[in-house]
């Protein structure tokens, strides 16, 4: 072979880049399987049926958020016999009382970070908020 | 035709993967055993064809001389376009590699009017490969927050800049749009250029159809079709794909298994296809030899070895016989011993 000492290098460098994910991985500490706490309020349905939830919430979001605020559905969500109104603070953040606990324990596992916080405010800060007024 | 055919090609290989992964059992062929076979064809075959490339001798020096090559000191020399020094070469190299200088040129001659015949660079196969090929590695580098874990901080910087528009959820990245745009580009530029469109085949249709089917399905299963797409789940089957401790835990839409199944047969396809570019960038002796044949001899590695033989060595090693036919030599015989006996 002709210019071994570029070729092969090379070659080294294309086959670690390749299999990155194998060395990173090997000597990283894998992180838990996300356990998303259940609603502490002791609910125990969601507004769709959990599988359905985990798959497309954020498609639902979205079509509430547009719904709401295009459309002035600004509707009623009956689940389990309470009434909430549709939104992301009064109704998904009524049950899942905590971010950190429940949306942020799939979130980091994935890299996911919705932007969604820059303007809602999460229970604790909601909570936060009221004691200062 | 050439064309149809890769869209049929393409559309054989979604039903396999679509049907194929209904029925029961055949998410672990789909999901395990296609992509540790598909990524063993692609390593090897890659390492193969490089090789086979690294033993294939250059016999002639011959870079692509683009412009003035190094020369007498008042003549201005062009470094990028006729490199001298190996610093020079890595600098055009580094362009071509980065930002396609080559293909920036691109002239296309024009008849007009006249007649008369213009040259003229067209920038547009320059722009579309930019935005293709910098949205697909964008991609790439994405989906390793689907195999990484802890999926380190700067993956998520991108993925933040990609979907700087903050359209929809989950957000729209930019890089989709770029890399479907690119694929739907460069295949209309095969179909329109009649020049090109003559020269293209099968083999160059085919990979633009089999990435747009990938972008699509991908896609697809992010923003439309997302029953049985549980992210969580899937980087669980990913990050046990790497860690060679694979899972199926919950059911995974028919979605996710064509798009897989597409990347399976894109990456066992790379090595015996055009795609192979991507190493051979970096090996063309036309972009990475230093146009210095004024200064340094290029020997042509295929040359039988051949000892060199002076005229002078040549005489020495026939004189006698030269002179007993009476050939005229530059150097006479050495006066032979017992003859000069003879003549006392
Ligand atoms: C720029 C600030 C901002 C960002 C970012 C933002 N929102 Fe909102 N959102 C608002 C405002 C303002 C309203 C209007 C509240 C109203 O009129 O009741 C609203 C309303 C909503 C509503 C309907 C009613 C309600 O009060 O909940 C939903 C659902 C919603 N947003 C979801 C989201 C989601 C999901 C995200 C992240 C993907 C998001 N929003 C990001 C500002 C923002
Ligand atoms: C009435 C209370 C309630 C409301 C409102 C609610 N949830 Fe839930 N959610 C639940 C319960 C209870 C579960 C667990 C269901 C189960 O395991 O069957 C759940 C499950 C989920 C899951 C799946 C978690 C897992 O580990 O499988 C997601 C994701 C989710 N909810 C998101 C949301 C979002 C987003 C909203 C707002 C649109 C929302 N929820 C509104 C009660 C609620
Ligand atoms: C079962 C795990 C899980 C839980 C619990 C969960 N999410 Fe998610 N969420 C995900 C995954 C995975 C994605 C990424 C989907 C993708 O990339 O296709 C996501 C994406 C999103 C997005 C879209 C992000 C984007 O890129 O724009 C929003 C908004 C969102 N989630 C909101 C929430 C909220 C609010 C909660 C808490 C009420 C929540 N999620 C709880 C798993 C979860
Ligand atoms: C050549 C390689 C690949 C290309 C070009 C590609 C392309 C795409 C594109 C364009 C998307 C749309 C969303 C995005 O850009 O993130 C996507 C999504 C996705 N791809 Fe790929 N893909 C490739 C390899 C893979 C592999 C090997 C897997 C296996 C795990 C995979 C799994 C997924 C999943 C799960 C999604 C949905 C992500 C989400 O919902 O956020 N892809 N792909």
């Amino acid at each position: 072979m002709y210019n071994k000492r570029f070729i092969i290098p090379g070659l080294v460098i294309f086959v670690l880049f390749v299999t990155f994910p194998l060395w990173f991985n090997a000597f990283s500490t894998a992180s838990p399987v996300p356990k998303p706490e259940l609603p502490p309020g002791g609910e125990k349905e969601c507004v769709a049926p959990a599988s359905e939830m985990r798959d497309r919430h954020m498609v639902l979001l979205n079509e509430w958020r547009d719904g709401v605020l295009r459309d002035g559905e600004r509707d009623v969500i009956t689940v389990g016999g309470k009434q909430y109104r549709k939104g992301l603070q009064m109704a998904c953040m009524q049950c899942h009382t905590s971010k950190e606990k429940f949306c942020d324990t799939c979130h980091d596992y994935t890299s996911v970070k919705p932007f969604c916080w820059d303007c809602h405010l999460t229970p604790e800060e909601a909570a936060l908020k009221k004691e200062t007024h | 035709m050439k064309y149809a055919f890769s869209f049929l090609a393409v559309i054989a290989l979604i039903l396999i993967a679509w049907l194929g992964s209904q029925i029961p059992g055949m998410p672990y062929l789909f999901g395990i055993a296609l992509p540790y076979l598909a990524m063993m064809i692609f390593l090897g075959g890659f390492v193969y064809r490089v090789v086979q490339w690294g033993k294939s001798p250059v016999p002639f020096s011959i870079q692509t001389t683009c412009g003035q090559g190094k020369s007498l000191d008042f003549i201005k020399h062009d470094r990028l376009e006729a490199p001298d020094t190996t610093a020079e070469v890595v600098a055009r190299m580094f362009l071509e590699i980065v930002t396609f200088r080559s293909l920036f040129r691109n002239t296309k001659s024009e008849l007009h009017d006249g007649p008369k015949i213009t040259y003229e660079s067209s920038k547009w196969l320059w722009l579309f490969a930019i935005i293709f090929h910098y949205s697909f590695l964008m991609v790439v580098i994405r989906h390793m927050r689907l195999f990484l874990d802890p999926v380190p901080f700067w993956i998520a910087w991108l993925e933040f800049g990609d979907g700087l528009f903050q359209v929809g959820a989950p957000t729209w990245y930019m890089t989709d749009i770029g890399l479907l745009a690119g694929c739907v580009l460069l295949f209309s530029r095969r179909l329109i250029t009649r020049h090109v469109r003559f020269i293209s085949l099968v083999n160059d249709y085919f990979p633009l159809v089999l990435i747009f089917a990938i972008a699509v399905t991908g896609i697809l299963m992010r923003y439309f079709l997302r029953t049985e797409i549980d992210i969580v789940n899937i980087k669980q089957l990913a990050v046990g794909l790497v860690t060679f401790s694979p899972v199926i835990g919950t059911e995974i839409g028919a979605i996710f298994y064509i798009h897989l199944f597409l990347v399976c047969v894109l990456l066992a396809y790379f090595p015996f296809s055009k795609l192979m570019h991507f190493a051979g960038v970096f090996m063309s002796p036309t972009r990475n030899m230093k146009n210095n044949t004024r200064a340094v001899r290029h020997v042509n590695p295929w040359n039988p070895k051949i000892i060199p033989h002076s005229y002078g060595g040549y005489e020495d090693e026939f004189r006698e016989f030269m002179v007993d036919s009476g050939i005229p030599v530059e150097k006479e015989l050495p006066p032979k011993k017992d003859e000069e006996k003879d003549e006392e």
